[in-house]
């Protein structure tokens, strides 16, 4: 991480203690009301995913003596459905499937597409030309088609990492732009040079030069690869291309709940898409916080 | 200009031919659908299926070929073909469904309908986008620009298929509110509705209103934030101040000077709008009933049907670069600086 901020740091530590790079972001993210309050909300359901299985009595599965139907009560707090599932149960299950899906796809498709991109940039020439042209190539083609194609043929036994690669393996080309767009500034810079003529090789400069001088990219992209992940898997599943059940999802729960919008059973419908907005949204508003508190062009005043 | 467009447009041959290869290739790799067939078969005759009818199958589906070979007489018809394959010679290959389907034919009866809404949809969220942008910048950090960014972020987590139901739905309960029928939730189109074109075009009017709306609020958050930042850019620059140094009329400043700079930004996101009203489209139309190509290709994905996915990724893809064609050139009349000799 090199001193990008120099000259501002160097002026403030005349006034007040010195900090380095990532306690000043981690300052500014705080100072960002909504995002710290995504963080929380984020970090609440990932637990209410990942851990409330084992604290609540029900599982996703359809048990014969859950009542079909029931509206949301003391017993069932989210209902339960036509088959008998308790919906919290489901809901957990659902959400943590989901996540899954989304958090695999984020850093599967960092990492592809910020290599991708760094290695275009960083090479130019007939290199970058052959690489942007089949970024073009990938961005023509219909992403729901060739996902759901895929996705589709594997039948019935469809589970969360299938989907998450293959959302993985076609998600990733917006972060290679962005990281492209970052490298081919980056790589006429002294430092690069400096790696260069101390005889590091091309990998080694990309790798330990120009990749971690991308990350402030890097990580606002992967906060919203989160958010396009899960809005593709759902969408997916919705159509019934995604994952099956006996498995759930939260697309899988909504497509069941079908009509049922404004009829009695409006619960079906409403919490799964609820929950769908609420990791979308506050990961989309962490995401805002962390580019503005990354942004060195930043002052520690918000305005 | 005229030689501009002709290069963009030969330009694309390249990038299609690279995108329907990697499609084919994949989609096919995948995909087995005479063995799903020969077991269908099997499931309603209780017999096994005999050889030479396994054959007749796989001959008329070319799935006899190697994918290169099945490919290049997708793309090309040359060789030895049963006449029903080869894009040049005006062919779209065979549908699983047997010769009773005509991709040609569902394709372009399909096809209007689809790009109908798409359209629509593209224009009003391009247009909702740079309505909210501009209000939301001239108004900067005042409770309108706020309530405005909020609504932009619930919107851009809105998954477009929630939307849709909820839509649908509360569509039907206004209906049966007002006890009329504004919305037509089910379909494109009255069934059966004969005329020409326009009247056609009225017809699918009840039809179009709620799933433009839906495609309109899925894709215009994200160029609303781009219109936002560039409009407050713009505002700050210098030629802006000079402009009211001048004395020239708020209104005039805002239109003239800082508007029309200020869409060039948004003009790069048009193209990204069409694809994703595109993929919209998918999902909206199987919502609410419509039969137009999304379903269309919806349908061969879930069958396994290569050559109409095919001839969906072909389409879908003309239309992108046709957008992206469309958007350079918009570059040119926005921003007097670029010149295409």
């Amino acid at each position: 991480m090199s001193n990008t901020a120099s000259p501002r740091l160097d002026a403030e530590a005349l006034t007040s203690k010195e900090r380095g790079q990532w306690e000043m972001v981690g300052r500014r993210f705080f100072r960002h009301r909504a995002a710290v309050v995504s963080l929380v909300i984020f970090l609440l359901i990932v637990l209410f995913a990942y851990l409330g299985p084992f604290l609540w009595k029900w599982d996703y599965k359809i048990h014969s003596e859950i009542p079909s139907w029931a509206a949301p009560s003391l017993e069932h707090p989210f209902g339960t459905d036509k088959a008998g599932r308790d919906m919290l149960g489901a809901m957990m299950q659902a959400t943590k499937q989901s996540l899954n899906v989304s958090l695999v796809v984020a850093i599967g498709s960092t990492v592809l597409g910020a290599l991708y991109g760094a290695v275009a940039g960083f090479y130019r020439g007939w290199v970058d030309s052959v690489m942007m042209r089949f970024l073009d190539i990938m961005f023509v083609i219909p992403f729901l088609v060739i996902t759901g194609a895929i996705a589709g043929a594997i039948d019935s036994s469809v589970r969360w990492y299938h989907m998450a690669f293959i959302l993985a393996i076609f998600g990733w080309t917006s972060i290679a732009r962005a990281v492209r767009a970052e490298v081919l500034s980056l790589r006429e810079k002294e430092f690069i040079e400096a790696a260069r003529s101390a005889g590091g090789s091309d990998w080694h400069i990309i790798v330990k030069h120009l990749i971690p001088n991308t990350m402030s990219v890097i990580i606002v992209s992967v906060t919203l690869q989160i958010a396009f992940a899960i809005l593709s898997e759902t969408t997916l599943s919705f159509l019934g291309l995604g994952i099956q059940s006996p498995d759930t999802s939260l697309g899988l729960l909504i497509e069941a709940a079908g009509a049922s919008a404004f009829n009695e059973h409006w619960y079906l419908f409403y919490i799964p898409g609820l929950m769908i907005i609420l990791i979308a949204l506050t990961i989309n508003f962490i995401g805002d916080g962390l580019r503005d508190a990354m942004d060195p062009r930043q002052t520690m005043v918000r305005r | 200009m005229v030689v501009f467009i002709i290069r963009r447009t030969l330009l694309m041959i390249p990038v299609l031919l690279g995108a329907t290869i990697l499609c084919f290739v994949l989609v096919d790799a995948v995909n087995d659908p005479v063995q799903d067939m020969v077991f269908e078969i099997q499931q309603s005759t209780g017999e096994p299926v005999p050889q030479s009818t396994v054959d007749a199958l796989e001959a008329s589906l070319y799935y006899d070929r190697s994918i290169p070979e099945r490919y290049w007489l997708w793309l090309t018809g040359i060789g030895d073909t049963n006449g029903d394959i080869g894009l040049l010679k005006g062919e779209w290959g065979p549908s699983i469904e047997g010769s009773a389907m005509d991709i040609g034919y569902e394709i372009s009866t399909r096809f209007w309908i689809t790009l109908r809404l798409v359209l629509f949809a593209t224009l009003a969220s391009i247009g909702l986008a740079i309505l909210s942008g501009v209000v939301s910048a001239v108004k900067q950090y005042s409770r309108t620009d706020y309530t405005l960014t909020f609504l932009g972020f619930l919107f851009l987590a809105m998954p477009v298929f929630w939307l849709g139901s909820l839509f649908k739905e509360g569509a039907v309960q206004l209906n049966k509110l007002l006890g009329s029928t504004i919305f037509q939730t089910y379909g494109s189109g009255s069934t059966g509705f004969q005329g020409n074109g326009w009247e056609v075009f009225l017809n699918s009017i009840p039809y179009l209103i709620v799933p433009t709306l839906v495609l309109m609020l899925g894709g215009y958050a994200a160029i609303s934030r781009y219109q936002r930042a560039s409009m407050l850019e713009v505002m700050n620059s210098d030629y802006v101040r000079l402009a009211r140094a001048k004395g020239v009329r708020n209104r005039t400043v805002m239109r003239r000077h800082a508007l029309r700079t200020a869409l060039i930004p948004v003009a790069t996101f048009a193209p990204l709008a069409l694809s994703g009203a595109m993929g919209g489209a998918m999902v909206t139309e199987s919502i609410f009933g419509w039969r137009g190509l999304g379903v269309y290709s919806l349908d061969a994905i879930r069958a396994g049907d290569t050559f109409v996915v095919m001839a969906y990724v072909l389409i879908s893809g003309l239309v992108v670069l046709v957008g992206v064609l469309i958007s350079d050139i918009l570059y040119g009349v926005l921003d007097p600086r670029i010149r295409y000799e």
